[in-house]
C-alpha cells in the first residue's frame, strides 16, 4: 500500500496548477470568493478558456475533444480547479448531455451538438423532475405524442437550475401508453428552448438567488430526430446519465479550499479579546471537520484506484455524495457562526457604501448549500441505492 | 408541580392566537416584511390593545407586572406566526431595561408610551469587536458638564430603524473587556451625530449599524448607575433570551406540523413519504427535539422571573439556549430536507421559519458561548 502519487501523478498536478495561476482570469476567482453568483456569460468565459487550451471535456472519447487522462489525472485535474477558486462547470452539456450522445447518439447528433458542447456554443438545462417526480423519477407525466415528423410535447418541468440562461434542455417525456411499468414508454428528446410553447418561469429560493426554474411546454414541436436512443429507451438513458452525475459530487477541492478560508476568516473574527480561532470549542469543530475532509479525500482516492483499475462505479459514489455534501454544508454553517453576531445582517437598505457584503453573504449561503442534500438524488435516496446495490437490503 | 397555564395566562394565550390566525397569516406578513417600514402599525395598535406591550411592566406605570411565564404564549404565537414587529426589541430588552434600571422620571416618560404603543425602543449592545459579550464595550461616554459625549459604533441593532429611543451601551471608564464601567445611555437616534444604516436580517426583520460621533445627551438619559450598568442589563439579556427560547418553540411547532403534513401528504412511490420507515424516525427525532426545548423554555421562563441568585439564573438561561439552540438547527434542517426541493423556496413558509430558527440559534449567543457561560459556573 502507498498513499502517496506517483511522481507522474505529482508533475501532472504541477502542470495544472502552473497553468490555472497563469490562465484563470482574477475577476473570475474574486467573484467565486465573495460568494458571488457568476452571470451566463462569466461561466461561459471559463468554459471557453478551458475549450481552448483542449480541457474542457477531459472524459469524452479523444476523437471529440477528450484529453486521455486516467481517472486520477481527472480527479487531479478537477480538485486543482476546485482549490484555485475556479468556477465550476455547469454540468449539463459537458457531463450529462455530451456522455448521452456519445453513448446512444446518431453521427448526426453527436456532429450537431457535441462540438457545439463543447466549445460552449450553447449552453444546456436539464428537464429531468416534475412537481410530482421527484425522487420518483420514473413516473414523470410531461408527454409526447408523435405527429408526422414530430413529437408534440406537453408538461412541465421543475427545479430546471438555469433554464433562464439555457439555449437547450435535455427532457425526460413519456411516449408509451399508461398501462406500462412506469420505467417503461420514456423517451430522451431535446428540445430547443426558443421553440414556441415553452415558457420559463423562476422559483425564488430562500437566499433570495434564482437559480432554478418551472418549465412549461404547451403544444411544443420537437423534431423526431431530436429523440436519442429509442422511443420507449429514456430509462436506460436517464440511469446512464445519473450515474455519471453522480461521479463528481464529493467536490474535494473545492471543500479544501473553503476550509482554508473558514480558518483565515476565523483568524480575524475577533473573541473575548483574542480571536475565534483560539477558542478552544471552534478549534474542536474546524478540527473534526478537516478530519472528515481529509477521511473522505482518501476514501475517494480508494474509489479512483478501483475506477483506475477497470471496475465500474458502484453505489461508492452515493457515498461520496453523502458526505461530500454534508461537509460542504458544514463549511457554510461554520462560516456563519464564526461571524457571530454580525451574520444576521444580509442586506443594507439604502445607501451603504460600507456595507460588508462578504459578511452578509454567509447566512444565505449557508441557507442555499441545504440544497446540496436534496439535488442530484437526495441523500436519503443515495442511501437506498448504498442499501440495496451494495448491501442487498 | 404545575405545568398548566394560569386561568389569565390561558384567556391571554387564546386571545394572541386567535389575533395571529386571523390577522397575521403567510401572506399578511409577507406584504409586512416586503413594505417600506418592516413593520404594520396595524398589528401594533393591536398589541397595543390586546396589552401585550405593557404585558412585563410594572403596574405603576400603566402595565401589567406579568413576567416571562406569562409572556411565554405570546412569544410562541410569535415564533409560529413569524412575526416581524419589533417585540422584543421594544418590550423585552428596552423597557424591561428601563423599568429595571431607570429612575422614576425615566419610567414615567417611557413606560406607559410602551404600554399604549406610542413608542417604541431597542438595545445598542453588539460591536464589531463585541461577539456576544455584554461586557465588551468599547463605545465610549465621556463626561461633559452635566451630560456625556459619545463615540463609537454599534451593529445590528434590531428594531432600530423603527425605535424612537435606542438603549445604547456605552464604556464611561475602564478597558474594553472589563466589567466595570459599563453604563447606558438613551439615545434619541435623530440626535446630532448619529448616523443609521437600516439593514435587513436572514429573518426578514429590521436592524440597523449605528455610528455615532460626538453625540450630546444630558445626565438624564443615563440608564442605571454609571459604570455599573452590567449586572442589570446581563439581567435584562436573559430575560429576552428564556423569550427568545418560548419564541423558538413556537417556530419549531410550526415547522414540525408543515413536515408532518407534508409526509402524509406527498405521494412518491405510489404511498405518501410518510410511509417510510426512514422519514418516520427523523420525524419522530423532530417531535423529541420539540418537546426538549419545550420543556427548557418552561424553565428558563419561570425561573428569569423568579431566580435572585445571578449565577443560578445565568446557568438556567445558558442550560436553555443551548438546547434550544440545537432544538433550532435540528428540526429547521430537517424541515427543509423531508420537504425537499420545496423547502428551499421562498414560497413556502417553512423556508421562513428555517431561517428564524436559524437566527434564534444565534440570538443572544450560540450553543458554544452558552456552553462556556454554563461550564464556568
Amino acid at each position: 500500500m502507498d498513499l502517496n502519487y506517483s511522481a507522474e501523478e505529482i508533475a501532472f498536478r504541477d502542470m495544472v496548477r502552473e497553468w490555472l495561476r497563469a490562465n484563470l482570469p482574477a475577476g473570475l476567482r474574486e467573484k467565486g470568493g465573495a460568494y458571488d453568483h457568476f452571470t451566463r456569460d462569466e461561466l461561459l468565459e471559463w468554459h471557453r478558456i478551458l475549450a481552448r487550451q483542449g480541457w474542457i471535456a477531459p472524459a469524452w472519447p479523444a476523437e471529440w475533444g477528450g484529453t486521455g487522462w486516467n481517472p486520477v489525472q481527472r480527479y487531479l485535474f478537477e480538485e486543482e480547479c476546485g482549490y484555485a477558486g475556479a468556477p465550476a462547470l455547469m454540468p449539463f452539456g459537458l457531463a450529462m448531455c455530451g456522455p448521452v450522445l456519445i453513448k446512444f447518439g446518431t453521427d448526426a447528433q453527436k456532429a450537431r451538438f457535441l462540438p457545439r458542447i463543447y466549445r460552449g456554443d450553447d449552453f444546456w438545462c436539464q428537464g429531468y423532475s416534475e412537481p410530482g417526480s421527484g425522487s420518483d423519477l420514473a413516473s414523470l407525466k410531461t408527454r409526447a405524442v408523435r405527429d408526422g415528423g414530430d413529437y408534440i410535447v406537453n408538461g412541465q418541468k421543475t427545479w430546471t437550475t438555469l433554464a433562464h440562461f439555457a439555449d437547450w434542455i435535455f427532457c425526460l417525456v413519456r411516449t408509451g401508453s399508461a398501462d406500462e411499468k412506469k420505467q417503461e414508454g420514456i423517451s430522451f428528446l431535446l428540445v430547443d428552448m426558443k421553440a414556441p410553447g415553452i415558457t420559463v418561469r423562476p422559483l425564488m429560493l430562500m437566499d433570495g438567488g434564482h437559480e432554478v426554474n418551472e418549465v412549461f411546454f404547451d403544444d411544443v414541436r420537437v423534431p423526431v430526430e431530436n429523440r436519442v436512443h429509442d422511443e420507449g429507451k429514456g430509462w436506460v438513458v436517464a440511469k446512464y446519465l445519473l450515474s455519471h452525475e453522480r461521479l463528481n459530487t464529493a467536490r474535494i477541492g473545492t471543500s479544501r479550499r473553503e476550509l482554508d478560508r473558514l480558518r483565515e476568516f476565523a483568524a480575524r473574527q475577533p473573541k473575548d479579546g483574542g480571536w475565534l480561532i483560539d477558542d478552544p470549542r471552534f478549534r474542536d469543530r474546524l478540527t473534526r471537520l478537516e478530519v472528515e475532509l481529509m477521511a473522505l479525500s482518501i476514501t475517494n482516492l480508494r474509489f479512483l484506484d478501483q475506477l483506475r483499475g477497470g471496475r465500474a462505479p458502484g453505489a461508492e459514489v452515493s457515498m461520496l455524495k453523502i458526505r461530500g455534501t454534508e461537509i460542504q454544508q458544514m463549511l457554510t454553517e461554520l462560516m456563519m457562526q464564526a461571524a457571530g453576531p454580525l451574520a444576521q445582517s444580509v442586506a443594507a437598505l439604502g445607501d451603504a457604501p460600507d456595507f460588508d457584503l462578504f459578511t452578509a453573504s454567509l447566512a444565505p449561503r449557508y441557507c442555499n448549500f441545504r440544497k446540496t442534500s436534496i439535488y442530484a438524488g437526495s441523500n436519503e435516496i443515495q442511501r437506498n441505492i448504498i442499501a440495496k446495490m451494495s448491501l442487498g437490503l | 408541580m404545575n405545568f398548566d397555564y394560569t386561568e389569565e395566562q390561558r384567556l391571554l394565550a387564546e386571545s394572541v392566537q386567535r389575533f395571529v390566525a386571523r390577522d397575521y397569516g403567510f401572506d399578511v406578513r409577507k406584504r409586512i416584511v416586503a413594505g417600506a417600514a418592516g413593520m404594520s402599525d396595524e398589528v401594533w395598535r393591536a398589541f397595543a390593545d390586546l396589552g401585550l406591550l405593557g404585558l412585563p411592566l410594572p403596574t405603576q406605570t400603566g402595565g401589567f407586572g406579568g413576567g416571562a411565564a406569562d409572556m411565554m404564549c405570546v412569544m410562541e404565537a410569535i415564533g409560529e406566526a413569524l412575526v416581524v414587529e419589533p417585540y422584543l426589541p421594544t418590550v423585552g430588552l428596552g423597557a424591561r431595561l428601563v423599568a429595571r434600571a431607570g429612575d422614576d422620571v425615566q419610567r414615567a416618560a417611557i413606560l406607559p408610551a410602551v404600554g399604549e404603543g406610542r413608542m417604541k425602543l431597542a438595545l445598542a449592545f453588539t460591536e464589531a469587536g463585541s461577539r456576544y459579550d455584554l461586557g465588551r464595550v468599547a463605545t465610549r461616554a465621556a463626561r461633559t458638564g452635566d451630560g456625556y459625549v459619545i463615540d463609537g459604533e454599534k451593529r445590528i441593532v434590531v428594531g432600530g430603524p423603527m425605535a424612537d429611543r435606542i438603549a445604547v451601551t456605552v464604556r464611561t471608564s475602564g478597558e474594553e473587556g472589563d466589567p466595570q464601567g459599563v453604563s447606558v445611555m438613551l439615545v434619541d437616534p435623530r440626535a446630532a451625530g448619529v448616523t443609521m444604516t437600516p439593514c435587513r436580517t436572514l429573518d426578514g426583520l429590521r436592524a440597523c449599524d449605528l455610528r455615532l460621533v460626538g453625540v450630546r445627551v444630558d445626565a438624564g438619559a443615563r440608564l442605571g448607575p454609571e459604570g455599573g450598568a452590567l449586572a442589570a442589563l446581563e439581567e435584562v439579556v436573559d430575560f429576552a433570551t428564556a423569550l427568545v427560547c418560548a419564541e423558538a418553540v413556537g417556530a419549531i411547532r410550526y415547522a414540525n406540523d408543515a413536515t408532518l403534513e407534508y409526509l402524509k401528504t406527498r405521494k412518491q412511490f405510489g404511498m405518501p413519504i410518510g410511509a417510510f420507515q426512514a422519514l418516520q424516525h427523523r420525524m419522530v427525532d423532530m417531535v423529541i427535539s420539540y418537546e426538549q426545548a419545550r420543556s427548557m423554555a418552561c424553565l428558563a421562563c419561570t425561573r428569569v422571573d423568579v431566580e435572585r441568585d445571578a449565577l443560578e439564573r445565568r446557568r438556567v438561561v445558558s442550560a436553555a439556549k443551548i438546547k434550544i439552540a440545537d432544538a433550532c438547527r435540528h428540526v429547521s434542517q430537517e424541515s427543509v430536507q423531508l420537504h425537499g426541493g420545496m423547502g428551499m423556496t421562498e414560497e413556502l413558509k417553512v423556508s421562513h421559519t428555517f431561517r428564524r430558527l436559524t437566527t434564534i440559534a444565534q440570538q443572544f449567543g450560540d450553543a458554544d458561548h452558552h456552553l462556556a457561560r454554563y461550564a464556568a459556573g
